[in-house]
């Protein structure tokens, strides 16, 4: 059979084509223009090069935001990911429960992350907040606006509290989807319940749980909100991760050719990252 | 290795059975001999998967008793009746090694590697996949998938049974032949008592010595193949197994004579004992004689199946089937006869023996 070739069709695409460039390429090539030229207002733009690159690059500013953000990252996933799968084991697979649980997992995720941060940042607070008085009554001495452990804990746990329920569902999702055959020829070879998870449940996770790491990586390398609205990035710098750092760069001291220049090696970063997530998702379990 | 005693039971998913129907399987009394091959038989619903997951103790049975050589295991869960299953999607453990798999049962009971090494060789020879042991299990077909899983059954010998929940479901029609001869095969060399869900009937006749017929959860007829097709104890069996399955028609009966419409039939012998209930007449096909004496018929459409033909007829206004051979002729005006072998009757759709 012939196929009918019409080029014409690509007008179609046209739409979501004009869509895209207005609300990703033109702001993104926007970032690129200030980048390589400097300004002092006016309109008037001078040819900088890759000097404001170099100028990231050298800044040991750019490297501790970095260093912090990766540490918080690396820190949420060590915990979100095994209570994750800890509580998904836990949830009942049949009855009642499993309404009540799926709908009190999913609650923490639709709240806006700007409320988020401005839960526990009265939850926290040592006067009136909860948690704060509250341990504050039991002779610990917490202050997060002080001390910057007690800033990190806080984050951490908040970031914890709202983010671990997706690790939950997606593992919950890959876990009933296991048929029942499975668990009763375990039964019937005699294996323990750490090797029904280590040989069945955790390989039929597997898939969701890569999802899981890179949804929970990327969230938090973008962290943005919830730590500004606590902490604002203090006390001093010890709460300030890239994003927090790249507004305070761009709109708090106005360096709008470094913030970009900022932006893009985020921005690269980000994108290398997810290329990378994304070979390893589409070529797992692809060898034979 | 065991024998199986099952000793009145009865099932009922539901949590306050009364009435008969609430039971999924309605009162199981049999003993399975061991090292007998054994194939549960019956359409789906009749309670053959209940029946089997009772005996691996997957499930309790609401009522009654299980027992293994003579002891009562109704309270032992599945890993201590020791027992195997295979089910009728292959389950394998995706990340380990063929020869892990296989290995997995007796390292979960603490053999020594030494032992597990030698047993695991051993078996993994027999299915065949001993130039796999190494590879990757995810990556096999579905044929040696479930082979795996048999293997894990065989390489315990001490096993009490290996139960077969419709094992080769999602098999290729020309592997199934392989793998059916295959279990044939280690049941001779090994005498496992075997028992074997499905609900193909081929796959029943050709793997089991002893068929067990179910139907609404019950048992309506153990026999070998032999008995089953030459003397079905329920009509339900004649239906079920043959093809075309046994023709049944209503009669009434005097003495040695079946009076069937205008037609009287002579019987090989008069029926014992009182009949209750509606009486029938079942035949085969195989024993339906089609030529020029008789009974008249119509035909209404022949169909050839290769080495024979399906004859379909209208006996007194009832459709009966009829198996003629390969060059067998079909008369002008037909007639048919019943071959008196060939014969049962049968009351409330039991059947009735017949005397000399």
């Amino acid at each position: 059979m012939q196929k009918t070739w019409n080029n014409k069709a690509w007008f179609l695409v046209l739409p979501v084509l004009l869509l895209v460039a207005f609300s990703a390429i033109i702001p993104l090539m926007t970032v690129v223009n200030y980048s390589v030229q400097d300004t002092f207002g006016r309109n008037e733009f001078f040819w900088a090069g890759t000097a404001w690159f170099e100028e990231v690059l050298a800044s040991d500013r750019f490297w501790d935001s970095m260093g912090r953000n990766l540490a918080f990252s690396a820190i949420i996933l060590a915990i979100e990911i095994p209570l994750g799968i800890f509580i998904a084991l836990n949830m009942p697979r049949s009855g009642w429960g499993v309404p009540v649980c799926l709908v009190l997992m999913a609650l923490p995720l639709l709240i806006p992350w700007n409320v988020v941060g401005t839960i526990w940042q009265v939850f926290g607070r040592i006067d009136i907040g909860l948690l704060g008085r509250g341990l504050w009554e039991l002779g610990i001495d917490y202050n997060y606006v002080n001390d910057p452990f007690d800033a990190w804990v806080t984050v951490i746990i908040m970031d914890v509290w709202h983010w671990t329920s997706l690790v939950v569902l997606l593992c919950y999702a890959g876990l009933v989807s296991i048929p029942d055959a499975y668990y009763q020829a375990a039964k019937i070879d005699g294996a323990s319940r750490w090797a029904v998870f280590r040989y069945i449940q955790l390989p039929k996770m597997n898939r969701v749980l890569l999802i899981a790491v890179l949804l929970r990586f990327m969230d938090s390398f973008m962290i943005y909100t919830e730590p500004f609205v606590v902490t604002g990035g203090g006390p001093g710098n010890t709460t300030t991760f890239l994003s927090i750092d790249l507004v305070k760069l761009a709109i708090g001291e106005f360096n709008l050719g470094e913030a970009a220049a900022m932006s893009i090696i985020y921005f690269l970063i980000i994108l290398a990252l997810s290329w990378v997530f994304y070979t390893v998702m589409t070529n797992y379990g692809a060898e034979r | 290795m065991a024998r199986i005693d099952l000793e009145h039971i009865r099932h009922s998913y539901l949590p306050n059975p009364r009435a008969d129907a609430d039971y999924a399987l309605k009162e199981v009394h049999q003993s399975l001999e061991d090292g007998g091959a054994y194939a549960l038989l019956g359409p789906s619903g009749c309670g053959k998967t209940t029946l089997l997951n009772i005996i691996s103790g997957l499930l309790r049975p609401s009522e009654g008793c299980l027992l293994f050589d003579g002891e009562d295991v109704s309270d032992r869960s599945t890993q201590e009746r020791n027992i195997a299953q295979v089910f009728q999607f292959p389950v394998i453990y995706d990340t380990m090694t063929v020869y892990d798999n296989l290995a997995f049962p007796l390292r979960n009971r603490g053999l020594p590697e030494g032992e597990v090494d030698r047993k695991v060789r051993e078996i993994i020879g027999i299915i065949g996949l001993a130039d796999r042991a190494k590879r990757k299990a995810r990556g096999l077909t579905a044929d040696q998938k479930q082979k795996i899983s048999l293997g894990r059954g065989l390489v315990r010998s001490d096993v009490n049974a290996i139960l077969f929940d419709e094992p080769l479901t999602v098999i290729d029609p020309h592997m199934k032949w392989v793998l059916r001869s295959q279990l044939k095969q280690l049941h001779k060399r090994f005498g496992y008592t075997m028992v074997y869900v499905t609900h193909d009937q081929t796959e029943a006749l050709t793997f089991a010595d002893r068929v067990v017929v179910m139907y609404d959860g019950e048992i309506v007829q153990i026999g070998t193949p032999d008995e089953l097709f030459e003397r079905p104890k329920h009509t339900f069996v004649g239906y079920f197994i043959g093809s075309p399955g046994m023709n049944v028609v209503p009669v009434s009966v005097q003495g040695r004579t079946a009076h069937f419409g205008g037609q009287a039939i002579t019987l090989p012998g008069a029926p014992e004992g009182s009949m209750t209930g509606p009486v029938e007449l079942g035949i085969r096909p195989e024993y339906v004689r089609l030529g020029r004496e008789g009974m008249p018929v119509t035909i209404s459409k022949v169909e050839d199946i290769g080495r024979r033909k399906i004859v379909r007829a209208s006996l007194e206004g009832k459709e009966i089937a009829v198996i003629v051979g390969e060059d067998g002729e079909i008369p002008a005006e037909p007639h048919v006869a019943f071959d008196p072998a060939g014969i049962n009757i049968y009351a409330d759709s039991r059947r009735v023996e017949l005397g000399g």
